[in-house]
């Protein structure tokens, strides 16, 4: 980052609005409120009761859910930066964050954009004019074409000439979106268009350029490493760099002070470059002219609040330090967790967050969320749910403390990647820091199959298995202790019909559970587990799983509460979490125990259906359908139908486009 | 040496507050020869009962069991087992009906019956075992069905049948179809509890051919299972013989067919599990008016018990496998009751029978338990401590240990004869709930006193040491050889002491046969064997089961309630509710107050058939407020002689024919106990001549046919409540 201040206002901020939604805008205001700077937050009619809402000391509606009527609404904002007696507007990240024509905007209404001058946004946002400015300022560039003549057939001869493989960008925005890989020549129209779609739906400006796409790259951004990404969108970022030696990492920085002088810059802004591993030769890519999604990985290493500079620089204040004070001390890793579908190539996810326990905050762990237990991850935005920031005294240190974060953070009620992030964070490749942007893509096997081996297979199943007793003993004792509360008011006193163990003549209760094994990774069915509990008369539970009467558990536990249980088997005593929630067929039981994660559906059987035509027990998604229904595999909206009636289709010939979390599928 | 200081344990506040807390001693020599005698035997006898008892859970078999679950079906237990509420107890009756009764083996009796809750509420479960002998009703099955309705009916427990069954056991047909306590009982149980208001109801998980048909159809509501469930009253073998029709079993009485044609039942279920669910959700729909019929429901506050000071377990070893020896029941009484206090009543008249009153769970219960013989005093004082509880509606608890009434001229002049008989019409006539644990011998008339099968207790058990007949088996040899002896000499038949003697043992063994707990149990003569150290969990079980429904008749009698209404506001109802206590209680009635009443309560009365249940209600949410009345309220109480009096308005809201159901189920429930009722019928005359009311005299009151504006009295509470205590002394 380089300061400049150039407009000092007359009077420092104190009141800022934070033209943003979710984990961004309750960090920023975080910061604003340890200042003592009054926070406003908008929203749009889907999060009028986000957390970033109720974190703000104000909050104005400004639109309707799409991001293009509220979050994207310029002139809304500014209305109700005017409409509180804001000074300020932080843009957060994404959204109007570079958009240069609002913080022009921002600038003539008298209000100060916390973040670069217009000019530089513009600059810097246009990849084209950027990769010119650089250029001239002897900044390296990747080999592709930035012009500003778009005809498709021109750009396709341009695309030849680079040589395949092509990465196709739109000229504005980032994070991944619109973005493309051409494999060949034929491919290029199709991508080309879909590009430039994205591209339109979501900045507003459909310019393309076309880049060499580096088979082997590493992605650095100053002082971290972002190369972990998947449909070009970073997981897990680190700082430092793993692997860099410091003199590498001067050469960059340079380039990096060199990119943002061109432009006139100040206020927060990152250098991306792009390394070639095979010759270690660096490129500029972008510049990123606001404050990063990873920007707590920087802060953790360089142990300064970035939003607090952000704005004493739009004070006109001068930087804290200069660059050389700059302590650079230990590694930190951010994890993004996503509501999102890992086995079905990282769909996002929507759903309601039944069961959200994030891991406790310290000095060196930081939980970064916009949601709270409750909430609903809605189409409309991006599915992050937090950002899991690890800070340790080395690179190892770190990665122990961000696995066993992960392991400890629980979400129930949506599919995420945390799974995956354990298991990436797990891999070797990483744990050697051999990170490099096409590292998941690479190690998929290791990373996605969990029946590639049956050995593995096996085990996965048994540590399931096991799971499901321990949910079978939790789920009994939580049953009984809801017997006691339930009747210690209201309805009935105890008794002794409720008295524990159960009591049978001559005989112990025993109790069955048909439980069905969610398996991320083998997404094919769930697969059941039958099991019996028997309650002993010590009041353990004896767990038996299966017809075969195989190897039964004696399991003892104590119910801690908080959705917490001791198990004690064979002496061994652990803690394990339990979330339970149900919608009216189906009850979903979550259980972490250790690193393990399981979940499983018991089906309720309450559903008072008489419709006896439907066949056994159908899925219920396709059951109200008439046959031949295609049933998209996630809410979305209807962005083109690519046939007519009547066409016959070519096997793999897309048919419509549909666009959903801001993605075109 | 073994009893121990007692005095020194920790006491809790509410005893010390309470000098003369009558802590039973220990009462046990754990170093004795007896003690660990007794335990070894009775060792020896549970381990017997357990092995019989493993051998009846196993259903019908390895074979039959595996059918079952082809067809996926559950087990009779695993059914209950979904049924009730998760993790809570289920008390299972006569596990061992049955027992080498027949040729075939019937594990208890192919019918699963018990008491467990379903949503709080204790129901009780009816179940057919399909993998004994397809689920036919041997003699035996029927008994333990009735036994099962029997239990139900005495304490108002809503009955769910699991109903798997081809019927009749057609061999034995003589012996289940004819009789009145045969097959067709079933049928009149059901109507007779559903007209009284328990609620029947049947799940169909199999076949209900033939009579078995009536169950579900009878049910206030059933439901079937798609596939496995049928209800016909002739099989499709039958009706290919009968009519020449082809027909298969699903067509013919499947749940399609049932649930959507016939009407004849009224949940479709995908499977047995969905049937399930759907008969929990029955019961959480029944009619709850309140908190009638949940468990202890007369406890608002949570009922806080001690347990025994001393180790149940040693229940085990108290009682002699040798009745001849003697033991003080004490001992057991101190191992079943709340903190072992027990508060001796008549402690030292008539001291082979002991009485007093004692808690179990919380639960007051006056406990009759023997030691030794009964003597004139002894059943003098049982009849005298009988009659306390009934009048005090204390639960009675008999522990029988009886050899039977104390023989001899002495006796006899005493008018032995006189005081039994005595005990045994206090015990018939006693309605508390009563329940019976054979601890030892059970024999002759003491049985009788002690509340014996044919008394009807609501439960009766035995533990594994008991013995019961009409007289000892060396007693019935000695008088049997006298007779024989008697009968031979008249012949002049010589009768060598080795004939006389193989007579005797031959009596004696038939006796040891008959009188053992098994050969009862195996004939339903009981409820179940159960071990020593499960007697007070049972009787806890069984305590809250005769109690729960209960609670709310004994109210009533101590209510006579009466309810003024009229038109409210809106849809609102006012009722004034005046509620006293009946002449020999001796208290005033007073006035309550007044309660809003919304008109769903009183379709709520309707269901319920019992309009005291309101009253229930009215005790929780009553706000005081100041007396509303009319005036012809105010001349009624203080001309007329009756203590009570129902007031209805003609011009309630309410539909008319509920108001006059609810007027006749009143003056049903208050027959003899109030003498008239007046109806403030001055606003619609038409509606008021139609009233019909048998049960008690009618007073019709009009103003003139007018309407009146205000129905507000004009007299203070205290006016009121002075008019009512005259007239209750008058």
């Amino acid at each position: 980052s380089t300061s400049s201040p150039s407009s000092p206002n007359s009077k420092p901020i104190e009141k800022i609005l934070v033209a943003n939604r979710g984990e961004i805008a309750c960090r920023i205001m975080r910061t604003a409120k340890r200042l003592g700077i009054r926070t406003v937050a908008v929203y749009s009619d889907a999060d009028k009761d986000s957390l970033h809402v109720k974190f703000a000391d104000e909050a104005v509606r400004i639109g309707q859910p799409p991001a293009r009527l509220s979050y994207l609404n310029a002139s809304s904002i500014i209305e109700a930066a005017n409409r509180t007696g804001a000074q300020a507007i932080h843009p957060g990240y994404g959204f109007l964050s570079e958009n240069a024509e609002f913080a022009e905007l921002c600038e003539n209404e008298g209000l100060t954009f916390i973040g670069p001058p217009s000019s530089a946004i513009r600059d810097m946002g246009d990849k084209s004019a950027s990769k010119k400015i650089m250029g001239a300022a002897g900044v390296p560039l990747v080999p592709g074409y930035h012009g500003r003549e778009q005809d498709i057939d021109l750009m396709k001869s341009e695309a030849d000439k680079i040589g395949y493989p092509i990465l196709i960008k739109p000229t504005h925005g980032g994070g991944g979106k619109g973005m493309r890989i051409v494999q060949g020549p034929d491919e290029f129209m199709d991508s080309f268009l879909g590009a430039k779609r994205e591209a339109a739906a979501s900045f507003g400006v459909d310019k393309i350029l076309l880049e060499k796409y580096i088979t082997r790259p590493r992605h650095i951004e100053v002082q971290r490493d972002c190369s972990l990404q998947r449909r070009h969108q970073k997981i897990i970022e680190e700082a430092l760099a793993p692997n860099v030696i410091d003199d590498f990492r001067s050469h960059v920085g340079q380039a990096a002070v060199s990119a943002a002088k061109a432009v006139d810059y100040y206020n927060a802004g990152t250098v991306e470059f792009i390394v070639d591993t095979v010759s270690g030769k660096f490129y500029f890519m972008e510049m990123n002219t606001r404050l990063q999604v990873e920007h707590p990985v920087t802060e953790m290493v360089v142990g300064q609040d970035l939003v607090e500079w952000q704005i004493r620089v739009a004070n006109g204040e001068p930087l804290p330090m200069s660059q050389s004070q700059v302590p650079l001390s230990g590694h930190a890793f951010e994890a993004r967790i996503y509501a999102e579908n890992v086995p079905k190539g990282f769909l996002p996810a929507t759903g309601v967050l039944h069961h959200y326990h994030p891991v406790p905050v310290s000095p060196t762990v930081r939980v970064e969320t916009g949601v709270e237990q409750g909430d609903t991850v809605s189409m409309h935005y991006d599915p992050m749910i937090a950002k899991l920031v690890a800070w340790g005294e080395n690179r190892s240190s770190a990665l122990i403390k961000l696995k066993d974060c992960l392991s400890k953070f629980q979400v129930a009620g949506l599919p995420t990647n945390i799974n995956f992030l354990q298991k990436l964070a797990d891999h070797w490749a990483f744990v050697d820091g051999k990170v490099e942007t096409h590292l998941i893509e690479n190690f998929k096997d290791d990373l996605f199959a969990d029946s590639c081996s049956s050995e593995l297979a096996k085990e996965t199943y048994d540590t399931a298995r096991l799971g499901a007793s321990l949910v079978a003993a939790c789920v009994c004792k939580a049953e009984h202790s809801a017997l006691r509360e339930g009747s210690s008011g209201g309805y009935f006193s105890p008794s002794m019909w409720y008295a524990y163990p159960p009591f049978r003549v001559h005989h112990n209760a025993t109790c069955a559970l048909e439980l069905e094994w969610d398996n991320e990774y083998d997404s094919t069915q769930p697969m059941p587990l039958k099991l019996s509990v028997t309650y002993l008369p010590d009041g353990k539970y004896l767990i038996q799983t299966g017809d075969s009467g195989s190897s039964a558990l004696e399991v003892s536990v104590a119910d801690l509460g908080n959705h917490i249980f001791e198990i004690e088997v064979n002496g061994l005593r652990t803690k394990v979490s339990i979330a339970v929630y149900s919608n009216e067929k189906t009850e979903y039981i979550h259980i972490w125990n250790g690193a393990q994660h399981h979940h499983f559906r018991r089906r309720l059987g309450l559903e008072l259906s008489d419709d006896d035509d439907s066949q056994q027990k159908p899925s219920f998604e396709k059951a109200s359908l008439p046959a031949g229904t295609v049933v998209a595999p996630m809410a979305g909206l209807l962005a083109r139908v690519l046939l007519k009636n009547g066409t016959k289709a070519k096997e793999g010939q897309p048919v419509l486009v549909l666009e959903a979390m801001k993605m075109e599928h | 040496s073994a009893s121990s200081n007692s005095w020194l344990r920790p006491i809790s506040f509410s005893q010390r507050s309470n000098f003369c807390s009558g802590v039973l001693p220990d009462g046990v020599d754990r170093s004795s020869e007896a003690f660990s005698n007794n335990s070894k035997v009775m060792q020896g006898l549970l381990s017997q009962l357990q092995s019989h008892i493993s051998k009846v859970l196993e259903g019908g078999g390895e074979e039959a069991v595996k059918r079952n679950r082809s067809r996926n079906k559950l087990l009779p237990r695993e059914r209950i087992n979904r049924l009730i509420d998760p993790g809570s107890s289920f008390l299972e009756l006569s596990q061992l009906a049955g027992h080498e009764l027949y040729e075939d083996s019937l594990p208890s009796a192919g019918i699963i019956t018990g008491i467990g809750p379903v949503h709080a509420r204790l129901c009780m479960f009816v179940a057919n075992d399909p993998t004994v002998k397809g689920g036919t009703y041997y003699p035996i099955t029927v008994k333990k069905h009735l036994r099962a309705q029997e239990i139900a009916a005495q304490c108002r427990l809503p009955c769910i049948y699991l109903v798997d069954s081809g019927g009749a056991f057609l061999p034995k047909q003589a012996c289940v179809f004819p009789d009145r306590d045969n097959f067709g009982r079933i049928f009149y149980n059901e109507s007779i509890m559903s007209a009284e208001g328990i609620p029947q109801i049947a799940l169909v998980l199999g076949s209900c051919t033939a009579g078995g048909a009536y169950i579900p159809a009878m049910a206030d509501e059933s439901v079937m299972v798609k596939g496995n469930g049928t209800i016909f009253l002739a099989g499709p073998p039958l009706v290919k013989a009968a009519t020449g029709e082809v027909v298969s079993a699903e067509d013919l009485g499947g749940a399609t067919v049932h649930c959507k044609t016939s009407g004849v039942s009224d949940y479709f279920a995908q499977d047995e599990i969905h049937a399930l669910a759907i008969g929990r959700n029955i019961v959480k729909n029944l009619h709850m008016a309140g908190k009638q019929g949940t468990i202890n429901q007369m406890q608002s506050s949570p009922l806080k018990y001690e347990e025994p000071l001393y180790d149940v377990q040693e229940l085990r070893s108290i009682a002699p496998t040798d009745l001849r020896q003697s033991f003080d029941i004490r001992a057991i009484i101190a191992r079943i009751v709340d903190g072992s206090e027990f508060d001796e009543f008549k402690k030292l008249y008539g001291t082979t029978l002991v009485t007093g009153f004692a808690r179990i769970y919380g639960q007051p219960v006056g406990i009759l338990g023997n030691n030794g013989i009964l003597f004139n005093e002894s059943a003098l004082k049982g009849t005298h401590f009988i009659e306390l509880c009934t009048q005090r509606n204390i639960p009675l608890i008999f522990l029988q240990n009886i050899t039977g009434f104390m023989v001899g001229s002495r006796s006899e002049a005493n008018g032995i004869a006189k005081s039994g008989a005595k005990m045994v019409m206090a015990v018939s006539c006693a309605k508390v709930p009563k329940i019976t644990v054979v601890v030892g011998g059970s024999f002759g008339a003491g049985n009788y006193a002690m509340c014996g099968r044919a008394f009807s207790p609501n439960f009766m058990f035995f533990w594994p040491n008991a013995r019961i007949s009409v007289m000892g088996g060396a007693q019935a040899a000695g008088v049997l050889s006298q007779i024989e002896k008697s009968n031979r000499k008249k012949q002049g038949i010589e009768w060598s002491a080795e004939e006389e003697e193989a007579f005797k043992a031959k009596v004696v063994e038939a006796y040891e046969r008959e009188g053992s707990p098994y050969y009862s149990t195996a004939r339903l003569w009981d409820d179940g064997i159960i071990d020593p150290a499960d007697t007070r969990r049972v009787l806890g079980l069984c305590l809250a089961a005769s109690t729960a429904n209960r609670a709310a008749e004994d109210t009533k009698s101590l209510l006579e309630v009466i309810v003024e209404s009229h038109g409210g506001k809106g849809d609102l109802l006012q009722m004034v509710v005046i509620a006293g206590k009946g002449a020999e209680g001796g208290s005033n009635s007073f006035v309550i107050g007044y309660l809003q009443v919304v008109p769903s309560w009183l379709v709520s009365f309707e269901v319920m058939n019992h309009v005291l249940f309101k009253i229930e209600i009215i005790w929780e949410v009553i706000v005081p407020a100041p007396l509303v009345t009319g005036d012809s309220w105010d001349k009624l109480i203080l001309e007329s002689e009756v203590p009570v009096v129902v007031e209805f308005y003609a011009s309630w809201c309410g539909p008319c024919r509920m108001v006059h159901r609810i007027i006749d189920e009143i003056a049903t429930e208050f027959a003899g106990k109030v003498k008239c009722f007046v109806l403030d019928a001055d606003h619609d005359l038409p509606v008021a001549e139609n009233y019909d009311i048998k049960a008690v005299p009618v007073v019709l009151l009009f103003k003139n046919g007018e309407k009146r504006d205000s129905i507000v009295g004009t007299m203070p509470k205290e006016f009121y409540v002075a008019a009512i205590d005259k007239l209750l002394k008058s």
